[in-house]
């Protein structure tokens, strides 16, 4: 069974305006049912060198998908580069033994990416960014977390066999 | 994806063609760094050929203006996308730097 922890409602819409976020186009009850397709599943070793081209090809899907041009240029590549680098340092802690996986599903009205590595996960919950906070804002740290549930539409953890970050960005 | 350093009077222009993500933020990082230590006190960074920065790119930024800062030098930053503004933007990090629509401005009384 899954664990959803994190949901996080506002992402940067491609107006530039930044409002509540929907609810999830295809719900987890119903995924199965929904008409769906795996359009990426690919391993990577945990070297972050390895994230610009698995970026770039998922960024090539989502403008075959015709998704609008600031979601391809913009939202999904930082928000997945984010992913992969947390699964990557922090997920399987560079360990080059160890893999991160990412899996991106097509749905009728939605595109799910889900970021799996072999590390215990993390709360990611009790993780922000307060740029209010002038420590924060003058730090090096602490804004990848952030930047996803910025520019994704949901971002959660699913506690499975495998540590699980699933972003789900709507069409 | 590369960083070219050249001299432009006494500010020191860093391109940075393609992105500047977790992979190579340190290349750029020990350059700047390298320049400073050899008295160099003016950067300036250009984006124009840069698609995007994820927050490890943008945590570079933000310890190299430190550091140019400690020693009396300043970091300005110049031609950003509206990609790379809106990642300012949402930040707040386009409160710490000096940001110009081109070069030129960047450069002028610099």
């Amino acid at each position: 069974m899954s664990d959803h922890v994190g949901q996080e409602p506002h992402r940067l819409r491609a107006d530039g305006a930044v409002g509540a976020g929907h609810a999830h186009p295809d719900p987890a009850g119903s995924r199965g049912a929904a008409r769906s397709y795996v359009a990426v599943d690919v391993e990577i070793p945990s070297d972050v060198n390895q994230i610009e081209s698995v970026v770039a090809r998922v960024t090539d899907l989502c403008r075959t998908l015709h998704l609008q041009p600031r979601l391809c240029s913009l939202n999904v590549p930082v928000a997945l580069t984010e992913a992969l680098s947390n699964a990557i340092i922090r997920g399987n802690g560079e360990d080059p033994r160890k893999h991160v996986r990412l899996r991106a599903t097509v749905f009728d009205r939605a595109v799910v990416f889900d970021v799996s590595d072999e590390g215990p996960g993390f709360d990611m919950s009790r993780v922000d960014y307060d740029a209010s906070d002038p420590e924060q804002l003058y730090a090096e740290d602490g804004r990848g977390i952030f930047l996803m549930r910025r520019l994704m539409d949901q971002v959660e953890q699913v506690r499975g066999p495998r540590h699980v970050v699933r972003l789900t960005l709507n069409r | 994806m590369s960083f070219t350093l050249k001299k432009q009077g006494d500010v020191v222009v860093v391109d940075v063609e393609g992105q500047l993500i977790v992979g190579n933020r340190q290349e750029l990082k020990q350059k700047v760094l390298d320049e400073l230590e050899k008295g160099e006190r003016k950067f300036l960074i250009d984006f124009s050929q840069t698609g995007y920065i994820d927050s490890s790119g943008l945590g570079v930024l933000v310890s190299l203006s430190k550091k140019i800062r400690e020693h009396g030098g300043e970091l300005r930053l110049a031609n950003l996308n509206d990609d790379l503004q809106t990642l300012f933007e949402l930040t707040k990090l386009d409160t710490l730097f000096q940001i110009s629509d081109t070069r030129e401005r960047a450069l002028e009384g610099f």
